[in-house]
């Protein structure tokens, strides 16, 4: 086949030949092979439990692709828990005509990706709808995840930085927001520039295992280091003060940024950690992040303030409040 | 008054009159039309909104550099450090 | 060997900061009176605000926040033509990024967008000579904004067009001139301004000599600075200088790419395609002369306002809005009263809180600490 036609999403004889020759295939499983209306799935005690849909266009750039994003983004936002991601769905809305070898890329992309957590796919869904009900291809994944390390990962909340914790990101910010911008036509850039997506399992699990016990984990996503920091200030009532020229940011990022007047704290990422934890844990805990990338970097502390704002620090002396990013990310020019 | 920023001319299109500049690592083609003068490899130019406005003057701009590293040299130490 | 990182890292040092403000804070002890100082472009503002300049300086320096910013100066009726064009059959309107944003009296360009209009911003202007040969059977209008920086570009622009016979690409013109808003600051008196921070990029088309009329009448101090937070501080190190030893002159801080005279060849294209307007209306200013351009008869087969019947009654702002204040330098952002209420960047009720060379807009994302 060619191309998705919409008997592949009809429920006879063309989507099941889809789904065995792509999707069993590539995700196959002994739970998602029985093939039942739901999967049983063999887990005890407190579970996390996440969902996340993927829109991005491009489908495909520089480190990635939706595919890869799909089972990131829903494998992280466990992870960010301390949770080792077991169990996924996938949910496929395919716009009729859609390249079948793009399709096939994109699952092949997603397989490669679940290896890194070992978490599997054990249920889905495929919808085919008429051209120009949906931009090309949307993806849902959902999540499960059980606690191996419950006593490291017990205290992780957005409620629980304290004052004193040390900020941590895991590497130099922004790849992702600047690569998806980049890749947009509009801009006409070039640039040696890859995502960030990645899964963070294997990193959030060294550190339970080497006994950090963090306050909190995120991935910055949309909304960038900026959304992240001040979502924790607000629901653990603290602040955090930031010292700008810890915070690592590649040239092309930097590059970008000067370009068009962003900030490389507004923009995306999936696959860079924010931690907060405890200040003693910090010199250890970089150490391990380290082995993943060099640019794991402490880049601010937590504070007891009145004004649950996140501070930025400049080289010189002068300060500013860090705030949420506001409305489309437009270029600035005149 | 609007926004423009230093980049380097890395390649030259004579045939339409654009070079590819690189800003710390990202490149983009832009139009040699406001220029009187053509471009050489290696140049520093200054950007605005898709077009190269002009070129940096390097002897200026190394003077200024210059003039900085020695007024730092000549300050109390104490009058620099953060406050 | 002069590399790219030093044009931008060797201009925010921070010793050479904390060394430029300890200068400053010493010799403005002998200034004879305080130093009232316009930085007229939006741009500097935003620099002054982001890099906590004026965090480093003594009582005696103070800013006051300037008309220039291309969006923030533009009346809504200028605004609401913008959306009237759109919202004509078969017509794409280009604009540059920030402009999608401003509030006209019955909303933006963006929330036009939504409503299904063809509205496109673009960073380069040369997209709109693209989208016109893509889409032959659409009228393509480029709602052309900026001071002097972006009028060349705008030319540039036509002259692509003009050269390719690209028939079906029209221009609404807002470009707008620095030194009758200058003149208009000053004719005003309120703002007691007695120093100038000449405009970066404006002054490297323009030369840097359009501005000796301003020392002449005025007999201030006009320092024509770079961008970076050691330019505008090196910048105001030689004002405070001026003060101190009772001259006022013409000085270039931003001698690596400002001249005396400018690009030629960017004047030369504007002359060819642009005039001055004997008027122009400016929110805040009022109408000023001269101060403004429009297309030449020869091109008047491009010039959207002849071709379209457009609604040029002027409209006020809200009651509540004082960007008109602010415009002129006598009232600071965050003693409006909506400031951070009713107007916000996301919600805007005046056009200097959403452009990115607003005053407002520095003041809620930088001075928020203060």
């Amino acid at each position: 086949m060619r191309e998705i036609q919409l008997s592949h999403g009809g429920g006879g004889v063309e989507m099941n030949q889809l789904i065995n020759q792509l999707f069993f295939r590539h995700f196959g499983n002994e739970i998602l092979l029985r093939g039942e209306d739901a999967a049983l799935l063999p887990v005890s005690g407190p579970v996390a439990f996440t969902t996340d849909s993927f829109t991005v266009s491009p489908l495909f750039f520089e480190g990635g692709d939706i595919g890869k994003l799909a089972i990131a983004g829903t494998v992280n936002d466990l992870a960010m828990m301390g949770a080792k991601p077991e169990y996924l769905s996938c949910s496929f809305i395919i716009e009729e005509g859609f390249p079948y070898a793009d399709l096939a890329r994109i699952v092949e992309s997603m397989a490669a990706e679940l290896a890194k957590s070992g978490a599997r796919i054990v249920c889905g869904d495929t919808k085919v709808v008429p051209k120009g009900a949906a931009d090309k291809l949307f993806i849902n994944t959902s999540g499960v995840g059980t606690f191996p390390l419950p006593e490291q990962s017990r205290g992780i909340s957005v409620r629980n930085l304290k004052a004193g914790d040390a900020i941590l990101v895991s590497r130099d910010i922004g790849s992702h927001g600047a690569c998806i911008l980049m890749a947009r036509d509009a801009l006409q850039l070039g640039s040696d520039l890859k995502s960030d997506c990645t899964t963070l399992w294997p990193q959030v699990e060294a550190l339970l295992k080497a006994g950090i016990t963090p306050h909190a984990l995120r991935d910055a996503t949309r909304g960038g280091l900026a959304a992240v920091l001040n979502e924790w200030s607000s629901a653990s009532g603290v602040a955090i003060e930031l010292e700008e020229s810890a915070i690592p940011v590649c040239d092309p990022v930097r590059g970008l940024c000067e370009l068009y007047g962003f900030e490389p704290h507004d923009l995306a990422n999936e696959g860079t950690m924010v931690l907060a934890l405890p200040a003693e844990q910090a010199q250890d805990a970089l150490g391990i992040l380290r082995q993943f990338n060099p640019a794991a970097s402490q880049i601010g502390v937590v504070l007891a303030s009145e004004r649950h704002k996140v501070i930025l620090n400049n080289p010189w002396g002068s300060r500013r409040y860090l705030e949420l990013p506001q409305g489309e990310l437009l270029p600035r020019i005149c | 008054m609007c926004l423009s920023i230093p980049s380097q001319v890395v390649q030259l299109h004579p045939e339409d009159n654009c070079v590819t500049v690189d800003t710390l690592g990202v490149q983009r083609r832009v139009s040699c039309m406001l220029l009187e003068d053509p471009l050489q490899v290696g140049d520093y130019v200054l950007l605005h909104i898709g077009f190269v406005m002009s070129k940096i003057d390097e002897e200026e701009a190394q003077a200024s550099l210059e003039s900085f590293r020695q007024m730092v040299a000549l300050m109390p130490k104490q009058d620099i450090l953060p406050c | 060997m002069l590399t790219l990182n030093d044009l931008f890292q060797g201009f925010r040092q921070p010793e050479v900061i904390r060394a430029l403000a300890a200068q400053i804070t010493e010799l403005a002890k002998d200034l004879p009176e305080p130093l009232r100082v316009m930085e007229v472009c939006g741009g500097h503002t935003h620099t002054i605000m982001k890099y906590g300049l004026h965090q480093l300086l003594p009582a005696s320096i103070e800013f006051v926040h300037g008309p220039g910013c291309p969006v923030c100066i533009m009346p809504k009726e200028r605004i609401d033509q913008a959306i009237e064009l759109a919202s004509q059959p078969n017509v794409i309107l280009v604009t540059l990024g920030d402009m999608i944003r401003v509030p006209g009296s019955k909303g933006t360009l963006a929330q036009q967008r939504a409503k299904g209009n063809d509205i496109r911003p673009v960073y380069d202007p040369l997209d709109a000579l693209r989208i016109a040969r893509e889409n032959p059977e659409k009228t393509v209008v480029f709602f052309a904004i900026g001071f002097e920086t972006s009028t060349p570009m705008t030319a540039a622009l036509l002259a692509a067009a003009e050269a390719e016979g690209i028939e079906n690409l029209l221009f609404h013109i807002n470009h707008v001139l620095v030194p009758p808003a200058i003149h208009a600051v000053m004719a005003d008196g309120v703002a007691k301004v007695n120093a100038f921070i000449g405009p970066s990029h404006v002054s490297v088309i323009t030369g840097a000599d359009i501005y000796l009329p301003i020392v002449d009448r005025y007999q201030v101090p006009v320092v024509v600075s770079g961008f970076e937070p050691v330019d505008v501080m090196e910048a105001l190190l030689m004002m405070v200088r001026q003060k101190v030893e009772g001259r006022y002159a013409l000085e270039v801080q931003y001698s690596r790419a400002v001249t005396a005279s400018g690009n030629k060849a960017a004047q030369r294209l504007v002359e060819r395609f642009f005039e001055t307007r004997e008027h122009f209306r400016w929110r805040g200013l009022g109408d000023i002369n001269a101060s403004a351009l429009r297309l030449r008869d020869a091109f008047a087969k491009r010039d959207a306002e002849r071709h379209f019947a457009l609604n040029q009654t002027p409209i006020d702002d809200h009651k509540a809005c004082q960007c008109a204040d602010i415009l002129r330098g006598l009232a600071k952002p965050n003693q409006c009263k909506v400031f951070g209420r009713g107007c916000t960047p996301t919600q805007p009720m005046g056009s200097c809180m959403v452009s990115s060379e607003g005053a407002c807009n520095a003041y809620y994302r930088y001075m928020g600490i203060q």
